[in-house]
């Protein structure tokens, strides 16, 4: 349910005209909510930004998303997150 | 999982960062449930789902945050040991420092993360924060869930 939340919200401040970009941990609903962006993290639920106190993985998944934001569709964009 | 009926709310034409990261103005809105020690918890026995929100200030001290986002379907072990995991300030604050982010939003917001009957989320409570988001300039706005 929580990444149906953070879908509509995410639409709704796109629609308003900021431009959105969201962490997911469940893409399988995120395509079903189809928020403007969203970059797919591996990790448990609970975790979106990888790992508590590893402040260079929360750095890299967050330029990662913060990236995508440079790019408009017409179609949601829904990327993964590799590890380098 | 498949027979749920997913909602949507139709967001096109979108809109786009016109500007670096790096003079951009961020925000983060997290579905973790946080909430300010003066601040009313999020209530988890409205049916539906309580589809509140919390303002969280940029230079809120993220170890007094509240977490009323309890759930069998999540492991709240992480966000528990350091709220950036959900909730990034600090590392906003570090990106900024380091010239990466333009500023941070001088407000940010939480909501729950179960809301099965989302219809007041829609109407109501999250146009009020694409509302304010706006009054504050924000440039981008990263989201999480947990």
């Amino acid at each position: 349910m929580c990444h149906q939340s953070v879908g509509l919200i995410q639409s709704i401040i796109e629609r308003a005209g900021i431009p959105t970009v969201s962490i997911t941990l469940l893409p399988e609903v995120t395509r079903r909510v189809s928020p403007p962006r969203a970059l797919f993290v591996d990790r448990p639920f609970g975790y979106p930004l990888g790992a508590p106190n590893d402040r260079q993985l929360q750095m890299r998944i967050i330029m990662t998303a913060l990236a995508m934001l440079a790019t408009s569709s017409q179609a949601p964009v829904l990327s993964n997150y590799q590890e380098e | 999982m498949k027979a749920y009926p997913y909602r949507r709310v139709d967001w096109r034409p979108g809109a786009v960062l016109k500007i670096p990261s790096a003079q951009a103005r961020i925000a983060v809105v997290t579905t973790a449930g946080f909430s300010l020690p003066d601040q009313p918890a999020f209530d988890a026995s409205i049916r539906g789902g309580d589809c509140s929100y919390r303002v969280i200030p940029a230079g809120t001290d993220l170890a007094s945050l509240r977490i009323s986002h309890t759930s069998d379907a999540f492991d709240i072990a992480g966000i528990t040991v350091d709220k950036n995991l959900a909730l990034p300030l600090d590392r906003l604050r570090e990106l900024v420092r380091d010239g990466v982010v333009g500023s941070r939003s001088p407000c940010h917001f939480s909501f729950m993360g179960s809301i099965p009957a989302p219809g007041r989320l829609i109407a109501k409570t999250a146009p009020e924060v694409a509302r304010m988001l706006a009054e504050d300039a924000a440039d981008a706005v990263l989201l999480t869930p947990v």
